[in-house]
């Protein structure tokens, strides 16, 4: 087992998620929700803690956090980029804005970049279809997004 | 607020509310005041409603005008955003689009304070129940107070007759009259499959349970480029409340459980709102209005998997498992959520129930079709003019739904197909324009109702490279547990990757027809068995564009890159050699100040010149 590398007094908050959710195994993937909230992601030695403390197999754990697409196991960036791939935006040129984003920060999808600032990631339809294309950098949602519009956009992030 | 601990107490407190509300439309010598009301959803938000509502609350205060700013769900008209409603006292309410700042300035001198007449608005007829069903026109029962009524006021809700049926079916009614009132109405599932819902309800009430029912609300609402449930809850999250106390009545549960996606925000903060507020005034939770019955409803978050809208897998996830479908039957109706028989219905589905207890069953399946009754919710979207959400009496013909409500085609483009039902349905194109939609007649033409998304498309968009897009989809979100789903739509995407990059063999057309059925019939749950359906349904609408792809490796719709040719145009080209020098493969060649030219057989198609390029002389063609 991973020697748990995680600061301490998160360890404790975590271990208090998990007592408030009565330690319930079928509370696992509300469990994982807060521990994503209070880490950024779920690397293994969140996942190990995460099935001790509510016994069962880490195994499972990881089969839940691998399965979702919610759950992340490296760390974003620190501006997380998300491209809505959706229908509604794919229709109206949403690859061609990944494309761009791609090349403006040189990372693929999934990867963050080496300084930590941006990471790239696509949607699944956020609902904001009459929006299309739409990204979203941090809680900030970008409407109606052109090609052309990405250098600008990330300017404002340099 | 006072507590509602009697059936009188609500038709008291509904009264008071709905004359208060009167007395603000009156005219401003007797009291009324000016409302402005401001489309707060997910993408009125994007687009700046938020500021706008703040400067109408600030700029009115400032001028001593007496108003009433109010936040409400989606009015519908997303291509307009920010959208905001005013009503002069004694007056009509007004609806303007794309408010931003400086038009709200606006509204408030010119419209507001000078009573100039108004500009740039929309019109809405049509938008409330009651009243007659009209051709090309919307006609509202799940979207009656999405967009008329503060979401995050309970007070709204139970002037706009809220939790009056649940009032009812407590005091009035016993359960299965309810269910009966259901049943007649012939409502079916808004969800996808279309079963009917009081037979559903029955099923539940029926079913043996060890400790307690529940009553599930599916709000996972995957499927990409539909927002009909997502509106809802953010517009109207207290009809689906009343509507789950009401099946937990009927089918003997107390509790209720519902299953959001976690991409949903503003949704669940508006729904923990709601069940706050219902709880805090016994309208949820134990003793509801005093008369004995208990529900309680918690939320539980999906967390990104497309399948777990299917109900199986919906309540393996609940149970904290991987979203994995189990095998039907038995069904959750019988044996769901703890083993115990769980009752799922969609987010839709319950916001009609309210309104149909009320007006009756009779009134209700007057609408619609012979077999499809009631109207349903769809999400405009695509290559249209007014992307939005409408809601349309069944049957009505997709040409009202494209053209008169939606607007037509956005730029002067032809309309080609609609896909319905997401990466389950298919499309529909010119040739069914004037069949009316009902689940029947969409299944009779290869595509489904689904949950409700409509998306439009315009020649520009290759049918091929469409197809091919649901099918990433759908690997992307197979679970993997059969072969049939994971391993077959793996490879239907390949052959159409392979299509659209003009690497194609002739035999691939009937290996895509023959792997699409092995893959329908042998599949576990409904993603496998219905993944198949955008490929079939566009190889037999658009088999010509199949066809060149594969045989004249040619993309009519000019959208499939690898297909393309880039060709200088000598009228533009002025020989400048930038091009030559970009290009990474040396395909291109001229002398200085004569006209280049491009050699496709050696051309890798990067696109480096046409970006280089100052005088637009390199297209693809
Ligand atoms: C792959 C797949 C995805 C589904 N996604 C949803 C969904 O997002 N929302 C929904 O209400 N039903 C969805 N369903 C349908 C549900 O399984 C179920 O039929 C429905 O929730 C029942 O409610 P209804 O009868 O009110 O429609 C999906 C089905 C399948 C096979």
């Amino acid at each position: 087992m991973a020697k748990i590398r995680i600061p301490q007094n998160k360890v404790e908050e975590l271990r208090q998620i998990c007592k408030s959710f009565n330690y319930d195994k079928n509370e696992l993937i509300n469990v994982l929700h807060s521990a994503q909230k209070l880490f950024g992601y779920l690397p293994a030695e969140v996942q190990e803690l995460v099935a001790q403390e509510l016994n069962v197999p880490l195994a499972k754990v990881y089969g839940v956090v691998s399965f979702y697409s919610f759950f992340d196991m490296v760390p974003k960036g620190k501006y997380p980029v998300s491209i809505c791939l959706g229908t509604a935006c794919y229709v109206r040129g949403a690859e061609k804005v990944l494309a761009e984003f791609k090349k403006h920060i040189g990372i693929n999808v999934g990867e963050t970049s080496a300084d930590g600032k941006f990471s790239i990631s696509c949607l699944r339809c956020v609902g904001a279809c009459g929006l299309a294309p739409v990204v979203t950098i941090g809680e900030r949602v970008y409407g109606r997004v052109a090609p052309d519009d990405v250098q600008k956009i990330l300017k404002d992030y340099y | 607020m006072d507590l509602i601990n009697s059936p009188e107490k609500l038709q008291q407190l509904k009264t008071t509310l709905v004359n208060q509300k009167k007395a603000k439309l009156k005219l401003e010598h007797e009291g009324g005041r000016i409302q402005v009301k401001v489309s707060m959803s997910t993408c009125g938000i994007a687009s700046g409603a938020g500021e706008v509502k703040d400067f109408f609350e600030e700029k009115l205060d400032l001028e001593n005008i007496n108003a009433d700013i109010v936040s409400t769900g989606c009015m519908g008209y997303c291509y307009a955003e920010p959208t905001v409603e005013i009503t002069l006292p004694g007056g009509e309410p007004v609806i303007f689009s794309n408010v931003d700042m400086v038009r709200a300035g606006e509204l408030v001198n010119d419209f507001i304070k000078e009573r100039k007449s108004a500009v740039n608005t929309i019109p809405h007829k049509s938008r409330k129940p009651g009243g007659a069903v009209e051709k090309g026109k919307q006609y509202r029962i799940a979207l009656r107070n999405c967009g008329f009524i503060n979401p995050e006021d309970i007070r709204e809700y139970i002037a706009a007759e809220g939790y009056d049926a649940l009032r009812m079916a407590l005091t009035e009614m016993t359960p299965d009259e309810v269910i009966e009132v259901v049943k007649k109405s012939g409502l079916r599932g808004r969800g996808g499959g279309g079963f009917p819902t009081g037979l559903k309800w029955e099923l539940s009430a029926k079913a043996e349970c060890r400790n307690e029912k529940f009553v599930v609300c599916n709000a996972d609402e995957g499927d990409p480029g539909a927002f009909m449930d997502r509106s809802l809850l953010e517009g109207d999250p207290h009809s689906i409340l009343e509507a789950m106390a009401l099946c937990g009545y009927s089918i003997g549960s107390n509790k209720g459980v519902i299953y959001i996606r976690a991409e949903y925000p503003l949704a669940i903060e508006r729904l923990k709102t709601a069940i706050t507020q219902a709880k805090e005034t016994q309208l949820l939770g134990s003793d509801i209005m005093g008369t004995g019955f208990n529900f309680d409803i918690e939320i539980r978050y999906g967390a990104g998997a497309f399948v777990c809208g299917e109900e199986t897998a919906l309540i393996h996830s609940m149970e904290g498992l991987r979203g994995e479908p189990g095998v039907k039957p038995p069904f959750p109706a019988e044996k769901g959520y703890k083993g115990e028989p769980t009752n799922v219905n969609n987010v839709e589905t319950f916001a009609n129930i309210p309104l149909i207890l009320l007006m009756g069953a009779e009134w209700f399946s007057k609408i619609g079709t012979e077999k499809s009754k009631g109207t349903k919710v769809f999400a405009l979207a695509g290559k249209i003019n007014n992307v939005g959400l409408i809601e349309v009496p069944m049957g009505m013909t997709l040409r009202e739904v494209v053209f008169d409500i939606g607007g037509g085609i956005r730029g002067d483009r032809q309309f080609k197909a609609v896909q319905t039902g997401g990466p389950s349905g298919g499309c529909l194109t010119v040739k069914h324009l004037d069949t009316p939609i009902d689940y029947e007649n969409l299944i009779e033409n290869g595509s489904m109702m689904g949950s409700g998304g409509m998306i439009v498309m315009d020649e520009d968009d290759c049918m091929v490279a469409v197809a091919r897009f649901y099918l990433d989809f759908t690997v992307e979100e197979s679970c993997g547990k059969c072969a049939p789903c994971r391993i077959g739509n793996k490879r239907l995407y390949e052959i159409l990757d392979k299509i659209t990059l003009g690497k194609s063999v002739k035999d691939d057309l009937s290996g895509l027809r023959n792997l699409a059925s092995v893959i329908k019939e042998t599949s576990l749950c409904g993603l496998g068995q219905t993944s198949p359906n955008p490929v079939l349904s566009t190889m037999d609408n658009f088999y010509d564009e199949y066809k060149a792809h594969v045989i004249d490796g040619d993309c009519p719709a000019g959208q499939c890159r690898a297909l393309m040719r880039y060709v200088i145009d000598p009228h533009l080209c002025v020989g400048c050699t930038l091009c030559m020098r970009v290009c990474p493969v040396d395909a291109v060649s001229g002398e200085k100040k004569q006209v280049h030219s491009i050699d496709t057989s050696v051309c890798i198609k990067c696109g480096a010149c046409i970006e280089k390029c100052k005088f637009g002389a390199i297209s693809l063609q």
